[in-house]
């Protein structure tokens, strides 16, 4: 049986082009998007085979393998990976990255500015989402970093997810911030996204996911596209 | 219970390369496999310039038109031993140019019954592109298989071109131009499915 897929929400998602947030300008379709139905090549994907030949790794605050442990807030990230009918994706590939505590991401073409760069911290991971959908990271809170959007426009602190869940379809990108920082109101990044679905990309802190004497617990789950409803069914 | 709803899409921003685009993601078919060819390309901003940061990725059918996935389970078609389907470029950023090696895939059906002219699923996103598009690359030596498609039927005629690839003369491997415009007269088709 091949199976289909509910459509896409656009309401819940931020528009190609948002003007202040300046370079989606020229990098947005400027005619709309063409609605097909959905083939074999939508309905697959390479989630399932990406996944099963990923390895593991999960401690960003050791992957660096230097022997020495990254410097800030340590942090476990965790949540489950769920389609939007509640059922969850298990097997699936998590793909994190992020800047260092001090907003300092090991890219070469990163903001310089004058922070200093946490030399074991490489800022990023994978992980493989177990029978139940959870995924797990232990990592470093990413520090606020500032970019050239406009004047003294400082990004809030994030964990970049990558998932790609079980087919064309469901592919995603997203940003996790953080609850309770100040930044998160003057992003444009963030306020792109419709008032109403924002919060979906804040983790909340989850003092059972807390590890006591080592770590903070924070709790972000994803919602992956699922199964188009089938007229007349009710979905649980 | 049911969740609130899907999780909203963001930027890939200008970083991704440290996770999601490691070295030979853009080679899909291995060096050894014979039929292999060339896809190359821009992707170009509202300027008309390429873009320096763009992420792409492609999924495939092998040559024989089957997925290597669970909801293809076409026994009767052969899976190819050592191939996903499935690449991933990032833009170098000192040409702004893009290349996967690949095979051409086979076809693969429709829902109406009918098979699908060769192509290969594109996602575009970047920095300044607050959600990943999605596109459709097809061949310019299958122009009666291009004709017939399931899908780009759904396209409007005139801009059915953008989506099919230009032969660049005189390479082996074969090689095909597929340049991806976000604006302008000629700007991709881009899908909502």
């Amino acid at each position: 049986m091949i199976p289909s897929y509910g459509p896409r929400a656009h309401a819940d998602h931020p528009p190609f082009s948002y003007a202040a947030y300046r370079s989606t300008a020229k990098r947005s379709p400027g005619l709309g998007l063409v609605r097909i139905v959905q083939t074999l090549s939508e309905v697959t994907g390479p989630g399932p085979i990406w996944s099963e030949c990923a390895v593991e790794d999960t401690d960003l605050t050791t992957n660096a393998g230097t022997g020495t442990p990254a410097i800030g807030q340590r942090s476990i990230v965790t949540g489950r990976v769920v389609d939007e009918n509640g059922a969850p994706v298990p097997g699936t590939l998590v793909e994190v990255w992020q800047a260092d505590a001090s907003g300092r991401y090991a890219h070469p073409r990163e903001v310089d500015f004058p922070a200093p760069r946490d030399p074991n911290f490489l800022g990023v991971g994978q992980c493989k989402t177990d029978a139940e959908g959870v995924y797990c990271f232990t990592t470093v809170k990413p520090g606020p970093y500032p970019w050239g959007n406009h004047p003294n426009a400082w990004r809030p602190a994030h964990i970049h997810f990558s998932v790609l869940g079980p087919a064309l379809t469901t592919r995603l990108v997203t940003q996790m911030y953080f609850p309770d920082d100040p930044l998160l109101g003057l992003d444009p990044i963030l306020e792109a996204v419709p008032t109403h679905a924002r919060g979906r990309l804040v983790a909340r802190y989850d003092h059972t996911v807390t590890s006591p004497h080592w770590a903070l617990g924070y709790r972000f789950d994803v919602v992956l596209r699922g199964a188009a409803a089938t007229p007349g069914e009710r979905v649980p | 219970m049911r969740p609130a709803g899907q999780t909203p899409f963001q930027t890939v921003g200008p970083y991704y390369s440290m996770r999601l685009s490691g070295p030979g993601q853009n080679v899909v078919a291995a060096k050894e496999v014979a039929n292999r060819v060339r896809i190359e390309g821009c992707v170009l901003d509202g300027d008309g310039k390429p873009i320096e940061d763009a992420l792409l990725e492609t999924w495939q059918a092998n040559e024989k038109g089957r997925y290597r996935h669970p909801a293809d389970d076409r026994a009767e078609v052969p899976l190819a031993a050592g191939f996903t389907g499935f690449g991933r470029a990032g833009v170098t950023p000192a040409t702004g140019e893009f290349w996967f090696e690949t095979i051409k895939p086979g076809r693969v059906p429709a829902p109406d019954g009918s098979l699908q002219a060769p192509h290969i699923c594109v996602v575009v996103q970047g920095r300044g592109m607050l959600a990943a598009t999605f596109t459709r690359l097809y061949f310019p030596d299958e122009a009666s298989a291009n004709e017939q498609d399931f899908v780009l039927s759904q396209v409007p005629a005139a801009r059915r071109p953008t989506l099919v690839a230009v032969t660049v003369p005189g390479r082996s491997p074969p090689a095909y131009r597929f340049d991806i415009r976000f604006q302008g007269p000629r700007e991709t088709v881009f899908f909502d499915f």
